[in-house]
């Protein structure tokens, strides 16, 4: 009877397993991953982007060279900045990573700005639809940036509440993630008035 | 004048009720259909006929197309309206991610096409601009809504079209299928150790230590040194189970009919309520991700 007992209990402990957060940890963990993944390819998305958008208005808008540089520059720095998961651990690199492509976004919405006096290149079908894809990015890398808020927000509070929090010292440490602050930058992304 | 005090005093009340309310983020309305024309932009007829016509096509292709139409957007973005009625109506099909959801705020005269991540390649931002600035945005002008509405939800339909077909899956209610992995393993490496701990006590105990660290590589992805901990806990419980499956005559009985039972009622939880089988509409589980195009009329 008493080893009846015993292997019940051991039975019902092997069931909490479980419940000690284990598995809910690294599914967040991984939530936070798969997140990190979509602002990367919003932002690669952005960056892909640019090319096209600054050869179309070097047509039009000669005059520009300093702008259209500085969105060049501003992309080229971006694309030797070493991404990867890598950056989801390290509060100084996500901050650098945020900085450089807050730098992307203020260069973008000055070029709007500017074009805004060439009702040539305004009216050309390429650049109307290159802008109906900048738009399209910026909105995916809004979205992109607050999922990825909201799941590091889930993971972080997972990883520091009772019983999690042991399982979490004992077995898993995991550290806690950063997210995206909001910037100034994010505010002026380019809007495109018609 | 004791009358006109409490006149002002309630005029007051009703006041800050009425900014309170408006201070809150716009809500999502409930998904009543395919078209759901809160602002009342459609005429019945018109709203019946798409209705019908985008419930015919989500059972060719699978893809989910409805319309919303608000009356105000009360200071809110419309990009940042439609990712909130994407995430909350999930129009779609799970694991396709096609659905398209045509949003029209009236008094801002804004206009937005939000596609599912999985109708991006045959509805690219360009299209889904095009569509609106060449195809409604006149209509719309004219003050044309059932013209305007009903051309726009064709041009998203030819543009969808041949991206999916229906399967027979698309059409059952989804039932939620938990990622309950290491649970079921548990459950069978269970049914292991009791087969062989009937045998006798070293089988289960071998059978649990073998057991027990494979179903938490499988079901946890846990690291070495955790399976050799999970390793010494499975000999441990497969020598106790052992006992208990041997305890003379009577554990028999009780161990065949028991452990036999397990895994019939683990399965048995999963299959049990469906939700909307019958004529409701809702969100298969598709996802959106911001893409798509906004426009002014």
């Amino acid at each position: 009877m008493r080893r009846g007992i015993l292997a019940l209990l051991i039975l019902i402990l092997l069931g909490l397993l479980p419940g000690c957060g284990y598995n809910t940890m690294q599914a967040n963990e991984e939530a936070v991953t798969a997140a990190w993944g979509n602002v990367e390819s919003a932002y690669q998305r952005r960056n892909d982007l640019i090319p096209n958008l600054v050869e179309v208005v070097k047509g039009y808008a000669k005059h520009e060279a300093d702008t259209l540089k500085a969105v060049t520059e501003a992309r080229a720095k971006v694309g030797s900045l070493q991404l990867g998961k890598d950056v989801i651990n390290d509060p100084a690199a996500l901050n650098k990573f945020q900085q450089n492509q807050g730098e992307i976004s203020s260069a973008l919405s000055r070029l709007m700005v500017v074009t805004e006096k060439y009702p040539d290149l305004k009216a050309n079908q390429n650049f109307l639809d290159l802008q109906k894809q900048l738009e399209g990015t910026e909105n995916r890398i809004n979205v992109a940036r607050e999922r990825y808020n909201r799941a590091v927000q889930t993971f972080n509070t997972s990883i520091r509440t009772f019983p999690n929090s042991l399982t979490n010292t004992l077995l898993l440490h995991l550290v806690r993630k950063e997210s995206f602050k909001a910037e100034e930058a994010a505010k002026v992304a380019p809007k495109v008035k018609f | 004048m004791r009358l006109s005090k409490l006149k002002h005093i309630l005029t007051g009340i009703l006041l800050v009720a009425i900014l309170a309310a408006n201070a809150q983020a716009l809500a999502v309305p409930p998904l009543t259909g395919r078209i759901n024309d809160y602002a009342h932009l459609l005429s019945a007829a018109t709203a019946q006929t798409l209705e019908q016509k985008l419930a015919a096509f989500e059972r060719e292709t699978s893809n989910q197309v409805v319309l919303l139409t608000v009356p105000s957007l009360d200071d809110e973005t419309i990009e940042g309206f439609a990712i909130k009625v994407g995430d909350a109506w999930k129009i779609g099909q799970k694991d396709k991610g096609n659905g398209v959801i045509l949003i029209l705020a009236q008094k801002e005269h804004k206009i937005r096409i939000e596609v599912g991540t999985g109708l991006q390649a045959a509805l690219p931002d360009i299209t889904a601009s095009q569509i609106i600035r060449t195809v409604m945005v006149p209509r719309l002008k004219a003050g044309d809504f059932d013209a305007g509405i009903t051309a726009g939800l064709d041009a998203v339909l030819a543009a969808t079209k041949g991206e999916f077909k229906a399967t027979p899956a698309d059409r059952k209610p989804h039932t939620k299928s938990g990622n309950h992995l290491f649970t079921v393993l548990l459950v069978i490496a269970l049914v292991f150790i009791a087969a062989a701990g009937s045998t006798s006590r070293i089988a289960g105990a071998v059978t649990g230590g073998v057991a027990l660290p494979v179903a938490a590589a499988l079901g946890l992805g846990s690291t070495l040194w955790q399976l050799g901990l999970f390793a010494v806990l499975g000999v441990g419980a497969g020598f106790l189970i052992s006992l208990f499956m041997g305890n003379g005559p009577g554990g028999g009985g009780i161990g065949g009919g028991g452990w036999g039972g397990g895994p019939t009622i683990f399965y048995g939880g999963g299959g049990g309520s469906s939700s909307g089988g019958g004529g409701g509409f809702e969100g298969g589980g598709g996802d959106f991700d911001g893409g798509g195009s906004s426009d002014d009329w």
